[in-house]
């Protein structure tokens, strides 16, 4: 079983469609998307979710307004400017601080500290994960609540999810959609990952991101495969791309030219590969066996 | 001594776990009174991060010697060096819990001394 | 007037739009501050080209032991909720990489033997053009803390006039972070599925942080009208709308400016900006100006 992750470094590079379009070319797979701050694969890939649970990424404070006796010790203590009155001040005797949710961090000192045991500390549920059907194979997603944060927590989540069903059926990929950047949640969908491709875009800013990418990569020593999306919009650029990315020790996978055919089939709700045989089609094909040979 | 393995299940026919933070259990193995004793580890696999920290802290209050696992990162290394658990590699062809002692006791298993891969989050 | 431009989705023309807005905005006479908060892979210098005057490091706080008071009682390892402290055989190992720098170690320590000490987690770059001041944070490889560079990005722009921050996509921490204190949030989007999935979730983010926003849609054209009808339904204000010109693509291939290389597009940047001015809130004292 072989884990692949694709990440883009750059958002909008065409990471999803570009996942969405090997869903349709592995053989016997998983899918997990791992892009849990923007989950746009479900969108194409049109999962029927068969289990759901919550999520729960962390812990928060919350003041309990019976309890508490307004002494500021936590306000004074916090270290994330989350709690506060919600008027401004004490503006009545029964005045008392709340935590702010979106602020919080869960580290638990105010809990620790207050001298009323006034603040209760509880697991809070900031998004879910489901595990559903596709006609493509089993896919694990998730969505994190609106303004949570995204430690990773629930990446490695989804990935494990997915691995495990992999192992369980005798499938021979899980295929990741990864977030962009290279922060926690891209750190998270990648490590321990049989390959990553990196998906760019022939522009400046494509080039720029990549080689961060690149780096990360590196740093946690997983082969990288390189890929050029929409690749004519500038192809000086794009052989740009392809040439530092051999001086970084990574491969080049392929290029996929720009093709409407693209926004096209995702408007239709469905895979590239599905939606024709022409154009940007068949470069992904070509992309996908090149991945295939690498593993 | 006590040793213990990274298992899948509770029991000595159980497959073994080659992950070690996130390990599904610890099947600990007394090898004076022969005791097998299953510990959950299902507080760390939801853990955000430092899940082999938590473990290795774990295993080190068991009074665990020598452990037996697939994959140990930097940060849990380090801790298990610490409490000077001596950390042995089950490669691909161990299967339970029972063919790894078996394999350590014959003195079979390569002992580690360095992080068999780098900082992970899985 | 801080203004930040975000996005659910990635890749839908944040850049384009801080970038070409600030320019502008800029030779249009006015005081700008570009502050570049995508800390993970930021753009804007590529396309605005400032000259940095001057690179600093960003740093978060790590407990370090004092070996002489520490007990090993163990108490630091049981308060820190990261696993960023192990207690074993009364030694302290310290992991500095998923410490929060909460201070709870510190504080709680009843020998005081923990003490708080910097480390880098990433660097602030300053600097401008002929027409604008530019700040951008750049997070180290490897290093989980992107809020924190953010922050210190936001912070460093300061009050200089108005302030354009380009953040990161998504809805999460790092984007909370860029945008907070803002006083208006355009939302970039494209007419895809996917954009207007992505931008359901950054409307309920700035929803849930009481911000005023609108809309940008950039490829407008690309022609999914479900776009138009969901800011309709929803009394979303859309305020600029790029077309699908290939040729603003490959000159945002080459880092070139919009408003340079097709100044045709320059009177779209300036009549977005007139609609944010109009749609801000002013405050009750400067309100009070006006009428006055």
């Amino acid at each position: 079983m072989k884990e692949i992750v694709i990440i883009s470094g750059k958002g909008g590079t065409g990471k999803t469609s570009i996942v969405a379009s090997f869903a349709a070319l592995a053989g016997e797979k998983a899918l997990a998307d791992c892009d849990v701050d923007a989950a746009d694969l479900h969108l194409v890939l049109n999962p029927v979710i068969t289990y759901r649970e919550d999520f729960s990424g962390g812990k928060k404070a919350r003041i309990l307004k019976d309890a508490c006796v307004a002494c500021d010790s936590c306000i004074e203590t916090c270290r994330f400017d989350a709690i506060s009155y919600k008027n401004g001040g004490k503006i009545t005797a029964e005045s008392v601080p709340s935590v702010n949710p979106i602020y919080c961090e869960g580290c638990g000192l105010c809990v620790r500290i207050c001298p009323a045991e006034a603040i209760a500390f509880e697991p809070r549920v900031n998004g879910e994960y489901y595990v559903s059907t596709t006609k493509y194979g089993p896919m694990v997603h998730a969505r994190l609540g609106i303004a949570e944060g995204n430690s990773g927590k629930l990446v490695s989540l989804v990935r494990q999810k997915a691995r495990e069903i992999a192992e369980k059926e005798g499938l021979d990929y899980v295929l990741v959609d990864g977030s962009p950047g290279i922060g926690c949640p891209v750190i998270a969908s990648i490590t321990g990952a049989d390959v990553i491709v990196a998906v760019t875009e022939p522009t400046l800013s494509g080039k720029h991101d990549l080689l961060r990418v690149s780096d990360l990569a590196g740093h946690f020593r997983i082969p990288l495969l390189v890929c050029v999306n929409k690749w004519d919009l500038n192809p000086s650029i794009a052989e740009e791309i392809e040439n530092e990315a051999r001086e970084r020790g990574a491969a080049v996978a392929g290029r996929v030219r720009y093709d409407k055919a693209i926004t096209r089939a995702q408007i239709e709700k469905t895979t590239v590969i599905e939606y024709t045989n022409q154009g940007a089609s068949r470069d992904i094909r070509a992309l996908w066996d090149m991945v295939r040979a690498a593993l | 001594m006590k040793i213990a393995i990274t298992s899948t299940g509770e029991g000595i026919q159980s497959k073994v776990d080659r992950s070690f933070g996130r390990a599904k259990w610890f099947v600990t193995f007394d090898t004076e009174t022969k005791t097998v004793e299953a510990h959950s580890n299902d507080q760390n696999i939801h853990a955000s991060h430092g899940a082999g920290i938590q473990a290795a802290q774990n295993v080190a209050h068991l009074g665990v010697e020598a452990l037996l696992t697939g994959n140990v990162g930097p940060n849990a290394f380090r801790t298990l060096q610490a409490a000077s658990i001596e950390i042995f590699l089950l490669d691909a062809t161990v299967e339970t819990v029972e063919d790894a002692l078996a394999r350590w006791e014959a003195g079979d298993l390569p002992g580690i001394g360095a992080p068999t891969r780098e900082g992970h989050w899985v | 007037m801080k203004i930040a431009i975000a996005s659910g989705k990635g890749g839908t023309g944040k850049t384009t739009i801080a970038t070409n807005l600030a320019l502008s905005r800029a030779e249009a006479g006015e005081r700008i501050t570009l502050a570049d908060c995508d800390v993970e892979e930021p753009n804007c210098h590529i396309f605005l080209k400032p000259h940095i005057v001057s690179s600093e490091p960003v740093t978060v706080q790590k407990p370090e032991v004092i070996e002489d008071r520490c007990t090993g009682c163990g108490i630091c390892g049981d308060v820190c909720e990261y696993n960023a402290i192990a207690v074993i055989k009364k030694k302290v190992l310290i992991f500095p990489e998923l410490c929060h720098s909460c201070g709870a170690c510190s504080l709680l320590c009843p020998e005081n033997a923990i003490i708080e000490t910097p480390r880098n987690v990433g660097i602030i770059e300053k600097g401008s053009t002929a027409k604008l001041s530019f700040v951008q944070g750049l997070l180290n490889i490897g290093e989980l803390m992107s809020p924190t560079v953010i922050h210190t990005v936001r912070k460093a722009a300061g009050n200089n006039g108005h302030v354009i921050v380009d953040a990161p996509p998504g809805t999460s921490c790092p984007v909370i972070e860029a945008v907070k204190e803002s006083d208006f949030v355009v939302l970039v989007t494209e007419p895809t599925p996917f954009g207007l999935y992505d931008l359901t979730l950054a409307v309920g983010m700035v929803r849930e942080l009481g911000l005023p926003f609108a809309v940008a849609i950039n490829r407008s054209d690309l022609g999914m009208s479900e776009l138009t009808r969901y800011c309709d339904s929803e009394g979303i204000d859309i305020i600029l709308e790029i077309p699908d010109d290939r040729r603003i693509a490959e000159a945002y291939s080459r880092g070139e400016m919009i408003i340079h290389a097709l100044p045709e597009y320059r009177p779209l940047f300036d009549s977005c900006w007139t609609e944010v001015m109009r749609r801000h809130r002013l405050p009750l004292s400067k309100q009070k100006e006006e009428v006055l």
